[in-house]
């Protein structure tokens, strides 16, 4: 079970949240080329290791929550919200 | 050596004592014509039919742990071919003929059960989908029955047919689909592969791809380096990290999906049955035990292994369809890395890279495929050109809008 820090409400348990996928991404200008977009809606790094990610607390606040959690491990490094700086750990 | 009645006979009166290895554990040479990486259902499948294309080609199978440890001996064993999309229905299709002639053709018993899929719906639009998908099968001569509620309860006497929430209407049918021992498709390949003279090395890790001048030359492994003009990858969960290695970008994510095996129990499900109204699925093995599945986790994971919370759900939903098993105890449960890509479609093609293949994206249902997946794959490497039935299933689908989304779930690998 992960246990995710909500910033707004605390350490809460993953099934109270819906996972939202890689945040790492950010949408293109819109007068960018359709490779772009491309990129930007189907292409991932797809780490294993290390990954920035959106999860959603619909059980909780309903805020967005930037997440840097390990794939291998499962492990969490840090949470922030979804304007803020994310933690992120150096080797990654 | 031939397995036959009269093998068994002979080597039963001499105490067994006169069995080979089915395969041999060959030393990497410095080079071959063809490298497979990955010792999965897929790499192995692709192997055997590769040096049936071509007899005189030197072939290795590189497989970083031991072959059948990855999904084609983690999956919950289910095949069929009840998919809509054209790409889809003819490929899987395909691989449901291989499946039926295939023990014949390894000489190899992997226990392929026909006892057929039962899809349950559970409203009035749901029937009128899985009609349709079932009228799309039969258009391209695909078996398929429609089946009302009495009709599934006359199948499946356990099951709750007045569910109080999900009350089943009835079920598309496929009589052909079924199940597979996984582990002998796995075994039975290699065996098939290693008598054609392919050599399949274990634990031998690929670490890197020599690339120069747009072609690969080779690949770099825990056992040193070896030269090859063409490989292929077959990693299942570990596509990323692959395509990476070739500077390849890939619209996909690995996630866990987890499998769960009962106690063994009396006979009480003699087919295939998925629920509709979650993502539920279950069959009775020979040895008596249930075995299910639902959902993947819904987050990145290359751990194989689950959490709780998805357990939980996979459970309610087992109780919702059969009651009878609230009782009984689990016996075994693990995960295994999915390779979800965007549309829940595969990849079997050629990359930007010359001489480099790529067979991966295989999400839940890569188990059904693998004589296929092998067969177009095996295909595509001899002649450097996709077959007519793999021909979709490229990378550049998805900047062509040319998605093969199956279940319309949008841009979302976790829903896929
Ligand atoms: C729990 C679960 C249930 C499933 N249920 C079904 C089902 O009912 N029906 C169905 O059709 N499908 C099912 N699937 C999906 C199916 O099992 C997979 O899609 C399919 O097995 C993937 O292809 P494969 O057999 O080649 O993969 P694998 O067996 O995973 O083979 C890939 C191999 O590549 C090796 N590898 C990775 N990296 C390297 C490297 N760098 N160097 C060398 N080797 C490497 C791995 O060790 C592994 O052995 C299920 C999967 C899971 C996990
Ligand atoms: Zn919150």
């Amino acid at each position: 079970m992960h246990r995710i820090k909500c910033p707004f409400c605390g350490e809460r348990d993953e099934s109270e949240y819906i996972y939202q996928g890689d945040a790492s991404v950010s949408h293109p200008p819109f007068d960018a080329s359709i490779g772009d977009f491309y990129r930007y809606v189907y292409v991932r790094d797809n780490p294993k290791g290390w990954h920035r990610e959106w999860w959603h607390h619909v059980g909780g606040c309903r805020m967005w929550v930037q997440v840097a959690r390990n794939t291998l491990t499962h492990e969490i490094y840090a949470t922030a919200p979804a304007g803020g700086v994310l933690d992120f750990p150096e080797d990654a | 050596m031939r397995y036959s009645v009269f093998s068994l006979l002979s080597q039963g009166l001499r105490g067994n004592t006169g069995w080979k290895p089915a395969w041999r554990q060959p030393a990497p040479k410095n080079q071959y014509d063809i490298i497979i990486i990955g010792g999965g259902g897929h790499g192995l499948a692709t192997a055997y039919y590769l040096a049936k294309l071509h007899k005189r080609a030197s072939i290795a199978v590189l497989e970083k742990g031991w072959i059948g440890g990855g999904n084609v001996g983690r999956n919950t064993t289910i095949i069929r071919s009840n998919y809509m999309l054209p790409p889809n229905t003819h490929f899987y299709e395909h691989s449901l003929k291989l499946w039926e002639g295939l023990e014949q053709d390894l000489n190899f018993n992997a226990m392929v059960s026909q006892r057929g899929v039962l899809n349950l719906f559970h409203s009035d639009p749901q029937r009128d989908a899985f009609a349709r998908r079932g009228n799309a099968m039969r258009l391209a001569g695909v078996d398929a029955e429609l089946l009302d509620a009495k009709q599934v309860k006359q199948l499946i006497p356990v099951i709750d047919i007045d569910n109080a929430r999900f009350p089943i209407e009835g079920g598309l049918f496929q009589p052909r689909g079924g199940t597979v021992r996984h582990d002998a498709v796995a075994w039975g390949y290699a065996r098939g592969a290693d008598a054609l003279g392919v050599d399949i090395i274990q634990n031998c890790e690929v670490t890197g791809l020599d690339i120069e001048g747009g072609s690969v030359h080779g690949v770099h492994t825990t056992r040193g380096d070896i030269r090859a003009e063409r490989v292929g990858i077959a990693v299942a969960g570990h596509t990323s990290v692959l395509a990476q290695m070739a500077g390849i970008e890939l619209p996909v994510e690995s996630h866990v999906l987890q499998a769960f095996v009962s106690e063994g129990i009396k006979p009480m499900l003699d087919t295939v049955v998925t629920f509709g109204a979650g993502h539920f699925y279950v069959s009775q093995s020979d040895k008596g035990g249930l075995v299910f599945g639902g959902d993947l986790d819904r987050y990145n994971s290359y751990a194989q292994r689950g959490n709780l919370p998805t357990a939980q759900n996979v459970l309610t939903e087992a109780v919702a369809v059969l009651p009878a098993v609230a009782r009984l105890r689990l016996l075994r449960q693990w995960g295994g890395i999915m390779d979800m890509s965007y549309d829940g479609s595969p990849f079997i093609c050629k990359t930007p890279v010359k001489g480099l293949y790529l067979n991966g994206g295989w999400c839940y249902g890569g188990f059904k495929a693998t004589p296929a997946s092998g067969w177009c794959f095996a295909h595509t490497i001899a002649n450097d050109k996709a077959h007519d039935l793999n021909a979709h299933f490229t990378i550049d689908r998805f900047e062509r809008g040319h998605v093969i989304d199956e279940k319309g779930a949008g841009p979302f690998p976790w829903a896929q």
